[in-house]
């Protein structure tokens, strides 16, 4: 088999690279494909054959490689998974005439199966690996702590506030009180798209410790529907003050501190 | 067993707490500020916690019971100094440290009771 199929190369990856285009027409050309195809095809004879030991592990890496590459551009798991299987029908339409080769033919499908679950499982990982990395970069993105003024910091809050977020939220606005000692902090949640018991828990939570610190705590940019939501599932927010806009929150935080904005004479 | 030892200032009993606490630890220390309170007749109590790195629910219902003995004695606790990681502690075990006030750190704490008086 490993014989019949390096005096066949051009034309079998000819056939193999035609069948994956088909699948993914428009994403890639067709030399492209051929190459990526023909290292994948050597390695498979390489394999065959049991020339080295080597090879397997080289296929397997190289297969791991385009499928991750694959997951990268956008391909669906089908496209990838495709790359390999079609090699099956490639090379059937060529063994088909000789009945000799049915037997090896079995043995390369079942391999070719392999390959080809193999692809997803490199495909997925890739897959989880960009959204654990998104995620990631998100939780950084969307927690800065800024300064309002001497003693006042706040944390605009975007997006939805799961466990993890809140936690980090909570974790940055009280080194941030420390480092800092600011005594007033605003949690602002105009661009908290919805607040369910679970957000309000965390808000109540991150309240309750800044406030085992030393400073006051303000919760503002309640929009008319969240604080429709907010009574309707009976959350108290105690003696927690809320404000409608981050600005009512920091005029409270100055006459907290003894200040007053006052218009130039 | 180690013992914190309360500073008087002023009118105000001051206790830094250096240790790792341990039970026996703050029972101590309660037994002790109790004592120090009737003695001086002092007006505020200021309990600076800033290298202690971990609290246990004990320790956080002492301190409020602390809070509370004092208040019978007339003067206000602060608790100063507070880590993140143990106010974050304190919450998730639910304790809010009812009676007693906080304040981030030993000079505001000081304000916070001369303010008062």
């Amino acid at each position: 088999m490993a014989d019949y199929l390096r005096d066949h190369h051009d034309k079998i990856v000819g056939r193999w690279s035609e069948l994956v285009l088909a699948q993914v027409r428009g994403r890639t050309s067709l030399d492209e494909v051929r190459r990526e195809l023909a290292d994948l095809y050597s390695l498979i004879v390489r394999v065959l054959s049991d020339a080295d030991d080597h090879a397997a592990g080289e296929l397997r890496a190289a297969l791991d490689e385009l499928s991750r590459s694959r997951a990268r551009d956008g391909y669906t798991p089908r496209e990838t998974a495709i790359g390999m299987l079609a090699l099956k029908e490639a090379v059937y339409e060529f063994v088909a005439d000789t009945a000799e080769l049915v037997p090896e033919f079995l043995v390369l499908s079942r391999m070719i199966d392999d390959l080809g679950l193999r692809t997803f499982e490199a495909y997925s990982a890739a897959r989880e690996q960009i959204i654990s990395d998104q995620s990631t970069s998100m939780l950084e993105l969307s927690t800065p702590v800024v300064r309002l003024w001497e003693g006042i910091i706040a944390v605009p809050l975007v997006g939805t506030l799961d466990s993890a977020r809140a936690q980090l939220v909570m974790e940055k606005l009280l080194d941030e009180l420390v480092a800092t000692s600011a005594d007033h902090a605003v949690i602002d949640i105009t661009g908290v798209p919805t607040v369910d018991t679970e957000v309000a828990q965390h808000l109540l939570k991150t309240a309750a410790a800044v406030r085992l610190l030393g400073a006051e705590c303000t919760i503002s940019g309640i929009r008319p529907q969240v604080a429709q939501t907010i009574v309707s599932l009976g959350i108290e927010f105690g003696d927690i003050a809320t404000k409608a806009n981050l600005a009512d929150a920091l005029a409270l935080a100055l006459r907290q501190a003894g200040m007053k904005v006052v218009p130039v004479a | 067993m180690e013992r914190v030892p309360i500073l008087k200032i002023g009118r105000t009993l001051f206790v830094s707490i250096q240790i790792e606490l341990q039970d026996d630890t703050v029972v101590r220390l309660q037994e002790d500020l109790a004592d120090e309170l009737s003695a001086t007749g002092a007006r505020g109590v200021v309990i600076d916690i800033t290298a202690v790195e971990i609290v246990d629910s004990f320790i956080g219902r002492m301190l409020s019971m602390i809070g509370s003995i004092s208040r019978l004695f007339d003067a206000e606790t602060v608790i100063v100094g507070m880590r993140p990681a143990v106010a974050i502690t304190l919450t998730e075990l639910g304790l809010s440290l009812n009676g007693v006030r906080t304040a981030l750190n030993a000079e505001k704490g000081l304000e916070l009771l001369n303010g008062k008086a």
